[in-house]
């Protein structure tokens, strides 16, 4: 099985332009998110941030109460 | 809108968070036998189950995969069900995966001091071991994303995503760096050789590191930091960032654990930038960990949770900014097979994985048996002396790393080696190795002093097997918000999310693996390397069996210092039928690759016999540990001729036909050996197990001494 995936791999001509197309993947993905998170509005990211208080216990503990007002 | 009740399974919480305490104790317990004998060499004499070769591999495993494992399963299986106010999906899976785990971990408690190791660094376990873990990974997988699909919250926090991350990328790893071919039920060879070999395992090792070790411990950080301290992550922006550009970029960086050797350049310099800009979101990871807490330092001095989750969170940076740093080739060149590698590990697994986990422990037993924490002072205790652990076992291996490394480079003004007697270092090092297991023993008291505290903490509280929540459920007809964004989508859709961090993973991973197989025409080959003879293959599996790859190496590099002191560096020709490839890591004894008949370094038969028979007669000083058993055992030829079927089926041209002469041949070549040694005044039968080990290390780097390197067409 090896030998075949080797061989067929090393016939793709031009595998060297891989790591280019990856790099341009990554780095075009990247900027997306960045746009993304800059431009997420702050409520959201607030409520997002407060998830782990939100646990639903019926026994509320002293650390498990709700962030969202600060 | 309907309230749902429904109840949290601690009991299994609790399963995972026993075991990673027993596992934890035996997986440091051994850490400190396999630290003593760097200083009582001879501390187990004659038994070889637990001689340092067999111990390491089972300190390494045990301490990652059931310590560190059973602690992400404890933080896993706690954190998942609240993010996501959903009991675990199906309670049978999740006892499933408790107790397949814990069978993996037996089954490699006792193979692999038995010698049953494919010698991989971290993936050394035999291919039906390697079974059970992907079908128990997939279980896990299973009881995660049913969880994540009857969840009761739309968003899916960040702690998650590591999750998800891990799991996709830790099967990905596993199974690629797993294939092998099946010899007998405990014996298989690597489907890959050499250079294609060393660079697989090390994407594996390193990813090994970054996705068990980093992503799912960055998760539990996400949770647990703002559930101790009691608010929110310092920015949750940041964490998003933090979580793509660490998955996408550590995948890349697996050949900073091969520069300077055989492995093509294109390659060592990927790895070498991709590490370096991994500084930037693991300290962007950190910062935003330490700056949860910021406004809260009085908390801090109070609380020895958050002391054990500052110190871990820093040593998380120290190691993250350590690791670039000895990815550049120059830094690199120095701290390669060097304690200073051993010193990086470990501020990494006692500060980040050990202090996390404690501080985790030190939080969810009171929660979970809803009590006080026994003791605050023994766990202030335990922060301390755990500290002064971390401290003792670092430093002294960061000096003789540093001493290692000049030592074996420095010159004389002649242009002579100044210390070429490579037992001149292990010498100067004794006293820093004792230091070290002094460290070790101080880290081993403060864990079992957690122990002690957490069973009385468990003896009284009352436990809370079934914890009650309630919850309105997911509204069936969500109204989409409108331009909603792509990455909003994604963070309601795990399995958009499972997707795309596989894709995530996958890229990188493809750019490194995928030219790997075109290394045929990057690797000149070299006419003269020849397979090896079955009675030097029996010795290979001998030198794989008693794990000598974990104190030698056989890559010598480039430098003039290696060259003067090994002979001609190695080449990547040499290697194309080394299934599997035993490079090394760590030199805590000379390099072996010019050993051979001939060579630099090479020794008579006899040599070999008595200094494998008693190491310190012969190199005084020397901390190899005696092997007294390869004399007395008979060699264990049963599996011979599968073994020669195996290597030709991966491409090693033996002749058809070759089984049938191949026993034959090597009694001749053994009895060779055995008249050589009896010249010399040692009568040794010629069955016994130490004449194929003798057979292996004459032959080791011998194949070039009457070649022309002809590069191919
Ligand atoms: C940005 C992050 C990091 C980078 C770039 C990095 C880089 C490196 C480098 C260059 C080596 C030495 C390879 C060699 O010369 O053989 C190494 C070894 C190692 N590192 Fe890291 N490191 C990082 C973080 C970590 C962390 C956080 C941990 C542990 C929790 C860790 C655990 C290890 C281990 C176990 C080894 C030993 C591998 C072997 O067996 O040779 N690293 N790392
Ligand atoms: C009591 C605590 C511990 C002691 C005494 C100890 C001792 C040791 C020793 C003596 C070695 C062999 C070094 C060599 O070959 O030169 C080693 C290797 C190693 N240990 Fe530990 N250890 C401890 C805890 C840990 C922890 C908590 C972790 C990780 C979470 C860990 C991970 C490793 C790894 C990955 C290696 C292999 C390093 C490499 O190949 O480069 N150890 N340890």
């Amino acid at each position: 099985m090896l030998k075949f995936i080797k061989g067929y791999v090393s016939s793709i001509d031009g595998i060297e332009i891989y790591p280019i197309i990856s790099f341009i993947i990554f780095f075009t993905f990247f900027i997306a998110v960045l746009y993304y998170i800059l431009a997420a509005k702050k409520n959201y990211i607030d409520e997002l941030s407060n998830l782990p208080f939100d646990d639903g216990i019926t026994i509320q503990t002293s650390d498990s109460t709700n962030h969202s007002d600060q | 809108m309907e309230v749902e009740k429904f109840y949290y399974d601690n009991g299994i919480v609790k399963k995972f968070a026993l075991a990673t305490l027993i596992f934890g104790l035996v997986g440091m317990l051994v850490g400190l036998t396999v630290a003593l004998e760097f200083v009582f060499p001879k501390m187990t004499y004659g038994v070889d189950f637990l001689s340092f070769g067999r111990l390491r591999p089972l300190h390494t495993n045990a301490i990652i995969f059931a310590f560190v494992g059973n602690g992400i399963f404890t933080g896993v299986y706690y954190s998942l069900q609240r993010l996501l106010k959903a009991r675990m999906y199906s309670d049978l899976l999740s006892s499933i995966h408790f107790w397949g785990w814990q069978l993996i971990i037996v089954a490699a408690a006792i193979t692999l001091p038995m010698g049953f190791t494919s010698s991989k660094e971290y993936a050394e376990l035999e291919w039906p071991i390697d079974i059970a873990i992907t079908l128990i990974w997939v279980v896990f997988g299973i009881n995660m994303f049913g969880t994540l699909l009857k969840r009761r919250t739309r968003h899916i926090y960040v702690a998650i995503w590591f999750y998800i991350a891990t799991w996709v990328t830790v099967a990905m790893l596993h199974i690629v760096n797993n294939l092998e071919m099946p010899v007998t039920l405990f014996k298989s060879y690597s489907l890959y050789a050499g250079v294609q070999d060393a660079l697989v395992q090390w994407w594996y090792g390193h990813n090994a590191v970054a996705f068990f070790l980093t992503t799912p411990y960055l998760g539990l950080m996400y949770y647990f930091i703002p559930k101790v301290s009691n608010r929110p992550v310092f920015s949750y922006r940041l964490s998003i960032i933090h979580f793509w550009a660490l998955i996408f970029i550590y995948i890349w960086a697996g050949p900073h654990h091969l520069l300077y050797t055989a492995l093509p350049d294109w390659a060592q310099s990927i790895g070498v930038v991709f590490s370096i800009m991994l500084i930037a979101p693991s300290w962007g990871g950190m910062l935003n960990g330490l700056l949860t807490l910021r406004g809260a330092w009085d908390k801090v001095r109070e609380n020895p949770v958050l002391k054990f989750l500052v110190v871990a969170v820093t040593a998380y940076g120290m190691s993250t900014f350590e690791g670039p740093m000895m990815s550049l080739k120059n830094v690199n060149a120095i701290s390669h097979y060097t304690d200073w590698t051993i010193a990086h590990v470990h501020i990494g697994g006692l500060g980040w994985n050990g202090f996390l986990t404690f501080g985790m422990l030190y939080w969810l037993f009171p929660k979970m048996w809803k009590t006080d924490l026994f003791s605050i002072k023994l766990a202030n205790f335990h922060f301390w002396i755990g500290t002064l652990g971390i401290l003792f076992w670092t430093l002294p291996m960061y000096w003789t790393g540093f001493t290692q490394s000049l030592m074996w480079k420095e010159f004389t003004p002649d242009g002579f080696l100044m210390y070429p007697n490579f037992l001149e270092t292990v010498k100067q090092l004794a006293p820093m190795y004792a230091l070290r297991s002094f460290g070790g023993l101080l880290y081993l008291t403060g864990f079992i002093v957690m122990l002690y505290n957490l069973f009385h903490t468990m003896k009284a509280g009352s436990f809370v097997a079934e914890e009650a929540a309630e919850a309105a459920p997911l509204e069936k007809n969500f109204l989409k918000p409108k331009n909603e964004t792509f990455h909003r989508l994604l963070e309601r859709k795990p399995i958009q999310m499972l997707i795309w961090s596989f894709v995530a993973v996958a890229i990188g991973g493809a750019i490194e693996i995928v030219p790997t197989f075109l290394i045929d025409s990057n690797v000149p080959t070299i006419s003269s390397v020849k397979p090896y003879t079955p009675l030097e293959l029996e010795g290979r599996d001998l030198y794989i069996r008693e794990g000598c790859n974990n104190c030698h190496s056989q890559m010598v590099r480039p430098f003039r210092s290696e060259t003067e002191r090994y002979g001609e560096y190695s080449k990547a020709g040499e290697f194309v039928y080394d299934h599997p490839f035993l490079w090394g890591s760590k030199r805590t004894g000379p390099d072996l690759h010019r050993i051979g008949k001939g060579n630099k370094n090479s020794k008579s038969n006899i040599w070999h016999f008595n200094h494998m028979f008693d190491p310190q007669v012969v190199s005084e000083g020397s901390i190899m540990p005696p092997y007294p058993w390869m004399i007395e055992d008979q060699l264990d030829v049963s599996a011979l001729r599968a073994k020669i079927s195996a290597m030709r089926k991966l491409g090693v041209p033996y002749v058809e036909g070759y089984e049938e002469i191949a026993l034959e041949e090597l009694q001749y070549q053994a009895q060779e050996i055995a008249d050589d040694i009896a010249a010399n005044g040692v009568e040794v039968n010629a069955d016994r197990e130490i004449i194929a080990l003798i057979a292996y290390l004459q032959r080791l780097g011998t194949d070039i001494n009457n070649a022309e390197e002809v590069p191919v067409k």
